[in-house]
């Protein structure tokens, strides 16, 4: 490789933001296409589309949810470990609802999403008025909120059958799953408020130099509560979505781990954990490579434990590709290259 | 170094720059913002490597792969920001990564009496076991210089070693950069301080735009062309620059009261104290480092919270002070330290400029990227900003056009009253031309402007009338032409006096 068709060519490639996650999602869909059979094949039965990659799509909106209010808080400069009890909470609180208060779907959709968005309130009254660290003030709900939802369950399973609830999990919608437009809503919703509102510009400031950000008059406080409150709302429709989609409200296992894929999407999206950036697009690809992930190994019958594993390696290289130092690695192999 | 070249996207840094030091020379490495100067010292210590030239150390050839390659070869950098841990104390910051070793670990006892010989040396006692933050800067800056000499220093950097030191702290730092040249070590000196330059510097090496204008002998250059070359205009010119320094009359007092305070005050910052700033004047803040100009000017501007007196702006009393409501008042504040509370140095060029306007650029929080673009672009171009395009992350900047953009955020606001606490440290000289000049045309148009500088021929300069600080409370005011540096001086240091 030449030095100038480096620098004309592959340098720009390679900083661009959304490269590293675009090309690790590429390659494994290509790598689907060859190794996995049945991959790409969409069946359509009844009117529904069927096949692997919406099976992808569907399971990964409680992911993408998570993702994107993760990105807004770690651009913040903060993260919410809570996001995963939060979407256990939200489910067992809409599943009590219909099932020990009688309550209809709506109600039951708006309470689950209230008690979430209220945690995440309480994340951001945590780190702005008491002036927690965000990791301390978020463990709290990680650890409290699934206790609470499991006390308000009695730690049992709560099945129930309510089809206008299940909807949100299981429906359809022009022969694609409905969670995917639900999260698509709230993925293009956010993504317009952070390109085109003051928000985006004020959470990179917040985040980038919380001080500056104060001396230019900015509410910096009102600005990371609202990344928190954000985030709880996410985890609680995906918690919601989770719930309804196996018609049981599953505490235990509900978003258990959830908060770490979501955190890994958001790191491999480009977003830095020191905060001044957020980087929706990225975090979107990063959880879909993620789920991407998942569903493979599923299909190819690898055990669980591996796919952590798996999981971890991918992410590990996603990020080293997004490494300063990377170019620099290739612009000295290239230059070597050159000299001989 | 020989023929050294850098090139950043966009730019090209360095261009086939030569630059040599001998052993036991102090040699002054000038030039404005973005002439290269970082760029040079960075490539010598092993940040970055060159394009294209050579680095020769004591006839060999030298790579320095990172800049902990270059400190085994003996090659050190005292940086603006220190690279120090605050946290820790002063041995353990000496001997941090080379701690003298016992069969159990670390010899603490060892370090911490190696830490007070040094120290001794160079005329410092304090308590080696307190942390380094609890020292003032000119302390900490000897203790990162000792810690460089200690670890067998060949070649020392010092990148604007004083803009944090007051008078007798630098003159402190001068006895010690003598001594370490009689050592036998080399050193690069970079500052802005032209006085200092004299004091200081055996040669002087001028910089521009990447290129380097020339190696001179202090005694053979004049003051005049060092500042020509450096500006890259001629001696005329540099002259007027230099030259023209009467003191403004004071405003006639007709005009309309921007702000006032009545015994305002912070405990343990500034003792309370009154003040009338009306619109078209120039307030100047005069006083030693620590003196408390900074403290109140933050109680100005509402960035900590009085905890005695009042304050009325534009007439009208206000009760809870803090950024938030001076900004909506239009009091615009650029702060000392501007790294860490003025920029936001990942935000593009543009969001910076735009991120106060911002109230005026948006309708019901819609951004409109045009509108942006022609603020950002109409301040690009006012104040001369040097940059390829707005997008670029505003750290890329050097500090003299970071600078620039903090103003060029509060000028989009459309002010009425400008706080600048030291606008003009660590920046070049033709940008602190700019930013005076700029002073002058925002009272022309009315904005009253709070103007703080260490350089008293700054104020002198530009202030209407000067507010004198000392020892955390306003102790007179000058104004008038009977105002010159004798006075100020005298004003600043002298208990007795009462400048009235």
């Amino acid at each position: 490789m030449s030095q100038e068709r480096y620098l004309t060519f592959v340098r720009p490639m390679l900083q661009r933001s959304t490269f590293a996650p675009l090309l690790a999602l590429i390659l494994l869909v290509l790598i689907n296409l060859i190794f996995t059979p049945n991959f790409a094949r969409l069946e359509i039965r009844d009117g529904h589309v069927y096949g692997a990659i919406i099976d992808i799509l569907q399971n990964g909106t409680p992911v993408i949810l998570l993702a994107t209010g993760m990105t807004l808080v770690i651009a913040t400069g903060g993260i919410d470990l809570s996001v995963g009890s939060l979407m256990a909470l939200a489910g067992a609180v809409a599943a009590l609802a219909l099932t020990r208060y009688d309550q209809g779907a709506a109600v039951a959709i708006i309470a689950g999403l209230m008690i979430a968005t209220a945690a995440g309130a309480w994340n951001g009254l945590l780190v702005t008025r008491v002036g927690l660290q965000p990791v301390v003030a978020t463990l709290i709900l990680l650890v409290a909120g699934r206790g609470i939802a499991q006390s308000l369950t009695l730690d049992q399973k709560i099945r129930f059958e309510y089809p206008a609830f299940e909807f949100l999990g299981n429906g359809s919608l022009l022969g694609l799953p409905f969670p995917l437009f639900v999260a698509g809503g709230v993925f293009a919703l956010v993504l317009l408020a952070e390109r085109r509102t003051v928000l985006g510009m004020y959470v990179e400031a917040v985040g980038g130099n919380l001080r500056a950000a104060r001396l230019c008059g900015l509410r910096v406080d009102a600005v990371r509560f609202a990344a928190y409150v954000v985030s709880g709302f996410c985890a609680g429709l995906a918690g919601l979505i989770a719930t309804a989609d196996i018609k049981e409200a599953d505490v235990a296992n509900c978003g258990l781990y959830l908060e770490l894929d979501a955190i890994l999407a958001v790191v491999i999206g480009g977003t830095m954990l020191t905060g001044g950036r957020a980087r929706l697009v990225g975090s979107l690809l990063g959880a879909l490579v993620m789920q991407t992930l998942t569903v493979m190994l599923q299909m190819r019958g690898v055990v669980t434990e591996h796919t952590l594993i798996l999981k971890a390696l991918v992410a590990l290289a996603v990020c080293a590709l997004q490494s300063p130092r990377i170019p620099e690695l290739l612009r000295r192999w290239s230059t070597q290259e050159v000299r001989s | 170094m020989r023929g050294i070249t850098k090139r950043f996207p966009g730019v090209c840094a360095l261009d086939s720059v030569d630059f040599q030091v001998r052993a036991g020379e102090v040699h002054a490495l000038m030039g404005e913002n973005g002439a290269g100067k970082s760029t040079l010292v960075k490539v010598l210590t092993g940040v970055h490597r060159p394009d294209a030239g050579a680095l020769l150390l004591a006839g060999g050839r030298f790579e320095p792969s990172s800049p902990a390659d270059a400190q085994r070869h003996g090659v050190h950098a005292v940086y603006q920001e220190l690279n120090l841990i605050p946290t820790l104390s002063v041995a353990e910051n000496l001997y941090l990564g080379r701690l003298p070793k016992r069969w159990y670990g670390a010899d603490w006892r060892a370090a911490r009496r190696r830490a007070r010989q040094r120290l001794a040396e160079f005329n410092l006692s304090i308590d080696v076991s307190e942390p380094l933050g609890s020292f003032p800067a000119a302390i900490q800056q000897m203790v990162a210089v000792i810690r460089a000499v200690d670890a067998n220093a060949r070649l020392l950097v010092l990148d604007e070693p004083t803009s944090s030191l007051d008078r007798r702290e630098t003159e402190i730092l001068f006895a010690n950069v003598a001594r370490l040249k009689q050592e036998g070590l080399g050193i690069v000196y970079i500052t802005h301080f032209l006085a200092e330059v004299y004091e200081v510097a055996d040669r002087i090496t001028v910089l521009r735009n990447g290129r380097r204008v020339g190696t001179f002998l202090t005694d053979e250059l004049p003051r005049i062309e060092l500042v020509a070359h450096m500006l890259g205009r001629s001696t005329e010119e540099a002259t007027q620059l230099e030259t023209q320094r009467p003191m403004k009359t004071s405003a006639d007092g007709a005009g309309k009261c921007v702000l006032a305070a009545q015994q305002l005050g912070r405990r343990r910052a500034i003792a309370p104290f009154d003040i009338r700033i009306q619109e078209g004047e120039v307030v100047g803040f005069a006083g030693l480092l620590g003196a408390g100009r900074t403290e109140a000017a933050r109680l100005l501007f509402g960035a900590d919270r009085a905890d005695e007196g009042q304050l009325a702006i534009g007439g009208r009393r206000v009760r809870r002070h803090d950024p938030r409501r001076a900004v909506r008042a239009g009091i615009a504040f650029s702060p000392e330290d501007r790294k860490a509370s003025g920029i936001v140095p990942d935000m593009s060029i543009r969001s910076n400029i735009a991120l106060v306007a911002q109230r005026f650029l948006s309708r019901f929080g819609i951004v409109s990227r045009a509108l942006q673009d022609r603020v950002a672009e109409e301040f690009v171009e006012r104040l001369g900003i040097r940059t390829p395009d707005l997008d670029r992350p505003v750290r890329h900047l050097s500090g003299g056009n970071q600078q620039k953009v903090i103003l060029a955020r509060w000028l989009a606001s459309r002010p009425v009253l400008v706080i600048l606490d030291e606008p003009t440290r660590g920046i070049d000289v033709g940008a602190k031309a700019e930013v005076e000049a700029l002073i002058g045309e925002l009272a022309d148009r009315g904005v009253a402007v709070v103007f703080i500088s260490s350089e008293l021929e700054e104020v002198l300069r530009r202030a209407n009338r000067i507010l004198v600080f000392r020892d955390r409370r306003i102790v007179g005011e000058l104004a008038g032409r009977d105002t010159d540096m004798l006075a100020l001086m005298n004003a600043i240091a002298n208990p007795d006096t009462q400048a009235g």
